[in-house]
């Protein structure tokens, strides 16, 4: 039954379940071409609230699973009775949401009596790069790669020596994750939710340099040198640069100003970017890197996708930016991330597997 | 054939037969449906091969099955999800019919099923719905059945309409509420998948509800100050 491993095939047709967040994915893929990503979004129901509430998230994945599956399906024009596995994420994510999916993904192996790859979601953020409707695809993975992953949910920088089974995590945030990070500062700027697209925009009008907020853990204590790392040299933080806009906001309401809502957006934003960009590109020139891919759904911010291609340019690094829609979360890159472990004849995972809302990376499959 | 599952308090899994429950997996564990459930729903599948060699090799290609039943709640939520999302793939990749029942059903009709006449005209089904509340039913009992007549509703013990009571949270809050007069300890009883089956192949369509979890409680998302008003 689901114990048995899919017959190791070249270009297996997987199916792939994403619910740790606020998007309900499922994708299919054959190998490496993408051939259904369909995504429900909670997103909406979240705006009120000025940030993703796990339990509306986790209701609403119940809700959409089996309309999302039968449009991939629809799609993709395949039955479930074709497809070599499922795959699902089975962490890390918000625990709740985790598990509807993983619930869902059982009873379709169980059913269907495919084999179940319960997966790693950070990694499949980067596998999602190997789909063909990526710009600048590639086949297989270019030795010496690299992930810069930004999110809602994550902020890390990974060296990724295989997909299926030498990952490594080099830094993370130590609190909020840069997309969080956004979606706080919009709050404080009136700016609505999400507040990437929202900051981006308020930027646009906004100077950079008007005010000169903190880089978190740039301190030479925290970073030491190349050669004697110290203990945050290829982490972030967050939460100071958020302490520093909302005393900012303050200031201008106290004294009975109007809050310059333009030029903080562009200096938070200014923040966040060059923070992130030269800690991953310090971050590869040490760790040998010479190809990385952008993930998560920051990986839409403007000035994110410029500033870290110059520097990778000038670092000497390829940087690969998949479409948009695949770098926000979805099944694609859960089934893409499936088919890399069948076609390497990785053991499927037992259908008792739970859901660990804090996996780490280095856990590709569970 | 009916294959059931509830997630409501514990969780338990029943393949109902013409005949009677074929098989059966219980746990009153609370915090563990998202690994022990799916086991389960394959140990029973397979025990049903042995049993009664109906059911193919893979055991699950299952020609008998005619829908599978899933308890609706209320309960708690997360744990709730795990059945539900579970019976929702079961149930598509089978392309099989999936009914809802409330879970408190259950409970009722145990007790009709294990009291007979000595069954209260009118009874409350009570279970845990944690801070320090209830989640509760009102039922009349009718032959071989048992009909709601109010709810289901949350609310503190001492909110409940005064009546002889069936279900866990008899056990948990002793002093509001008193347990139908029973050899058997009522007071400990949690919704089964088995009784389940029963109340959705007895009743038909009466009983049935959308398969979907009736939580009761809004989720605790609290909109943060800075978003009022805007
Ligand atoms: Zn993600």
């Amino acid at each position: 039954m689901s114990a048995t491993a899919a017959a190791p095939k070249a270009e297996p047709l997987v199916l792939g379940i994403e619910s740790s967040c606020d998007e309900t994915g499922v994708g299919i893929v054959r190998g490496t071409r993408l051939l259904a990503n369909e995504v429900a979004s909670s997103m909406e129901e979240h705006v009120r609230f000025g940030g993703v509430i796990p339990e509306i998230a986790a209701r609403a994945h119940l809700e959409a699973f089996t309309p999302t599956l039968r449009r991939a399906l629809d799609t993709a024009g395949v039955s479930l009775d074709e497809v070599d596995a499922i795959a699902v994420t089975s962490g890390p994510g918000l625990a709740g949401a985790l598990m509807v999916g993983l619930s869902a993904a059982k009873g379709l192996a169980m059913a269907a009596d495919k084999p179940l790859y319960g997966i790693n979601h950070l990694v499949a953020h980067v596998a999602v790069g190997l789909l063909d409707t990526a710009e600048g695809q590639v086949q297989s993975l270019p030795p010496n790669t690299g992930a810069l992953l930004v999110s809602g949910g994550h902020t890390e920088i990974l060296r990724v020596g295989s997909l299926t089974d030498d990952v490594q995590l080099l830094g993370s945030t130590i609190d909020d994750a840069a997309g969080e990070a956004y979606d706080k500062t919009a709050r404080l700027l009136g700016l609505g939710y999400p507040g990437g697209p929202a900051i981006d925009a308020a930027a646009a009008d906004g100077d950079p340099k008007a005010f000169r907020f903190p880089r978190g853990l740039t301190m030479p204590k925290f970073e030491g040198s190349a050669e004697n790392p110290g203990k945050h040299r290829h982490n972030w933080s967050f939460s100071g640069l958020k302490t520093a806009v909302a005393r900012a906001v303050e200031q201008f309401e106290k004294a009975g100003q109007p809050v310059p809502v333009a030029d903080i957006a562009a200096s938070f934003q200014e923040a966040v970017v060059d923070v992130l960009t030269s800690k991953a590109v310090r971050a590869c020139r040490e760790h040998g890197i010479t190809t990385l891919l952008l993930g998560g759904g920051v990986a839409a911010n403007r000035r994110l996708r410029q500033l870290l291609g110059d520097r990778c340019a000038s670092a000497g690094i390829q940087l690969i930016i998949p479409p948009v829609k695949l770098c926000t979360d979805n099944g694609a890159m859960v089934a893409a991330l499936g088919a890399q472990l069948v076609a390497a004849g990785a053991s499927p995972s037992s259908l008792g597997i739970p859901a660990d809302s804090s996996l780490p990376v280095e856990r590709v499959s569970v | 054939m009916l294959l059931s599952i509830d997630s409501s308090a514990g969780a338990s899994v029943a393949l109902l037969g013409p005949e009677g429950v074929i098989a059966s997996r219980r746990t009153s564990a609370t915090n563990t449906h998202a690994e022990w459930l799916a086991p389960a729903v394959q140990e029973v599948l397979s025990q049903a091969v042995l049993n009664h060699a109906v059911l193919n090799q893979a055991g699950v290609a299952v020609k008998e099955l005619t829908g599978v039943v899933v308890g609706v709640g209320p309960g708690p939520f997360t744990g709730l999800r795990v059945g539900l999302a579970l019976a929702h793939s079961l149930a598509e990749a089978w392309g099989l019919p999936l009914h809802g029942v409330c879970s408190l059903d259950a409970l009722a009709y145990r007790l009709v099923r294990t009291a007979g006449d000595d069954t209260p005209k009118e009874f409350l089904v009570a279970t845990d719905a944690r801070r320090h509340e209830i989640y509760w039913a009102r039922y009349r009992s009718a032959q071989e059945a048992a009909v709601m007549l109010d709810g289901p509703h949350v609310s503190a013990a001492d909110q409940a309409p005064a009546l002889p009571v069936v279900g866990a949270g008899a056990g948990l809050y002793p002093e509001q509420l008193h347990p139908v007069a029973l050899d058997a300890d009522v007071a400990t009883w949690l919704p089964d998948a088995a009784d389940l089956a029963m109340v959705a192949a007895a009743a038909g369509e009466g009983a049935l509800r959308d398969p979907y979890p009736l939580y009761l409680r809004e989720s605790d998302a609290q909109v943060p100050q800075q978003m009022r008003g805007r």
